[in-house]
């Protein structure tokens, strides 16, 4: 602002004084002038000691670690225990830096004539991030809270190849992981803590029928309105040992016809 | 025998203080104009908030190639660093900095200060001239111009100094120096350390070296050492021009118990000055070159000759 006055009167004071070389005019520029170039002069001297007084804002970063707002957009980090391979991250990337590979491993009946379970067990789980574009995408899209954002970011590496990091590197990150930022106040209540926090539904009844009826008349207790007027639920009968489809799924919710 | 004694430490002063005092100068222009423009400058060089940067600077100038182009005016091309340079050692010997502390006590020393700092010039003009570069040729016809216009506020204005004190010594100067000067020969005050500054190409007044329009003028084509002999000399230049502004116009050694604190009080006068030097550096934008040419001869040369007249009368109805 100073600066520009400054050059506005000195420049005004010349071409009018190279134009018609009155001398009048050769009194706009320079320090010697009373006119509008010495205000701006005097300004620019008190700008600058002021910020001369005034503590500079610079971060010494490498001497004094940044502090980093919640939610920084450091490094990701691997939970490896959460994982299922279930590959969402890895399709959804949008620029497919995320290797995955795996391989099934057979479980044995925990029960006498159970069935045996499969289990995916991860290989290799890779980010390269030198494509990583900080988006966010597989954290956000992860089912099981596998990937965390970290607020590490001092990975620097001399050869973009060592960018390609692993499981292990990825897993190291996760200790740096910060806990969740606390909820703004007055904030609506998280769903699981909301969903822990409910009365805990009653036992299901074994049997059908009369004994159904009781455990129906306490539910209609607690709830008022037609909710209460429903016939109580059948217990649900034994699941076979086979999967089944999920289309008999709401079948069990609708009120026994019988 | 103690006459070389006395004259080899006196050398040996005036060279430690001219190896001294311009780093000392550089390293606060660093500092200062870090901070004024909300930095904070070298931090790391030598520990404590980098005070051993322009050491290092001069490190890794001394390792760097010594460039001649190829259609340089060689001998004149190397030597130019070195007339820009010594001058102002010289210049230095005259300026003293207590009662009897002095390189050797001239009787014509403003004389001699002046027209051995003014040879530092042409240093720059040697450079401009024998570069065979269009840059560094544009540089050096605007330093010749700036020299041309800018010595003769100098002279004068040192001139109503010396008429005021009835000497051209330094130690006479200061002497005859009286508190009340400080008003008397404010003009010259003035017109002294804005020619000064001019004289020296420092910014606003860094037409010559004009990194946005002629690369760095004079020195464009200078690398390694040479470039920071050029360097070098600038603060030099701006320790002899602040060391002079404070023994002419404010009274050198003199304040309170001066006779033991006579050096620290040059010395602070100096520093004041310097800083003075840095500040408007840092403040202030480049001037054009025809407004160098208007402040001169249309501001500074009136004000001077004016001051010159006022001093001559007050010298000759007190006397």
């Amino acid at each position: 602002m100073s600066d520009e006055r400054a050059h506005g009167a000195t420049a005004h004071g010349a071409t009018a004084h190279g134009g018609t070389g009155h001398s009048g005019t050769g009194h706009g520029h320079g320090r010697t002038s009373q006119g509008g170039a010495l205000p701006g002069l005097l300004k620019g001297l008190a700008v600058t000691a002021r910020t001369l007084v005034t503590p500079a804002h610079t971060a010494e970063y490498p001497d004094v670690q940044p502090s980093l707002p919640p939610r920084s957009r450091g490094v990701i980090a691997l939970l490896e225990e959460n994982c299922t391979v279930c590959m969402l991250c890895a399709r959804e990337c949008p620029d497919w830096c995320i290797y995955i590979d795996s391989h099934k491993e057979t479980l044995p009946a925990t029960t006498e004539g159970g069935r045996e379970r499969q289990r995916n067990v991860l290989d290799r789980f890779d980010i390269d991030f030198s494509l990583c574009m900080y988006c966010g995408i597989c954290i956000e899209v992860c089912p099981f809270d596998a990937l965390h954002w970290s607020p590490e970011f001092e990975y620097a590496e001399l050869d973009i190849r060592d960018l390609l990091h692993g499981r292990e590197r990825l897993g190291q990150w996760m200790p740096t992981v910060p806990p969740p930022p606390a909820a703004d106040p007055g904030a609506a209540e998280p769903k699981e803590v909301a969903a822990a926090g409910r009365p805990a539904r009653p036992a299901r009844a074994a049997r059908p029928a009369g004994a159904a009826g009781a455990g129906g008349s306490t539910r209609s207790a607690g709830t008022a309105g037609p909710a209460g007027a429903r016939p109580a639920r059948p217990a649900r009968p034994a699941r076979p040992a086979t999967d089944q489809p999920a289309t008999d799924q709401p079948a069990t919710d609708e009120p026994d016809p019988s | 025998m103690a006459e070389v004694a006395e004259a080899v430490l006196r050398v040996v002063g005036v060279l430690a203080a001219f190896l001294v005092l311009p780093l000392v100068v550089g390293q606060t222009e660093h500092k200062v104009m870090a901070h004024m423009q909300g930095r904070l400058g070298p931090m790391y060089a030598g520990g404590f908030h980098g005070w051993a940067q322009l050491v290092a600077d001069g490190v890794k100038f001394v390792q760097k190639e010594d460039v001649t182009p190829a259609a340089a005016d060689r001998r004149v091309f190397r030597l130019a660093p070195g007339v820009a340079l010594v001058p102002y050692l010289v210049a230095m010997v005259a300026i003293p900095l207590a009662p009897g502390v002095v390189g050797a006590d001239l009787d014509a020393g403003l004389l001699f200060v002046l027209a051995a700092s003014a040879v530092g010039v042409l240093g720059t003009l040697m450079a401009g001239w024998s570069s065979a570069n269009k840059y560094a040729l544009l540089g050096g016809l605007r330093t010749a111009a700036q020299l041309l216009s800018y010595e003769l506020p100098i002279v004068l204005a040192a001139s109503s100094v010396a008429m005021a004190a009835g000497t051209l010594s330094l130690t006479g100067i200061v002497r005859a120096w009286e508190p009340w000067w400080l008003v008397w020969q404010a003009p010259a005050l003035f017109c002294f350390v804005v020619a000064g500054v001019a004289e020296l190409a420092r910014p606003p007044f860094d037409m010559p070296v004009a990194d946005s329009e002629i690369v760095f003028g004079p020195y464009t084509e200078y690398t390694g050492l040479r470039f920071a002999f050029f360097l070098l000399s600038e603060y030099a230049g701006i320790v002899v021009l602040a060391a002079l502004t404070a023994v002419l116009f404010l009274g050198g050694w003199r304040g309170p118990a001066d006779d033991v604190l006579g050096w620290l009080w040059t010395l602070v006068k100096t520093g004041v000055v310097a800083l003075l030097v840095i500040w408007v550096r840092v403040a202030w934008p480049r001037l054009r070159e025809d407004q160098l040419q208007s402040l001169a001869w249309k501001a500074l040369v009136p004000v001077t000759l004016f001051q010159l007249a006022l001093t001559g009368v007050v010298v000759v109805m007190t006397a």
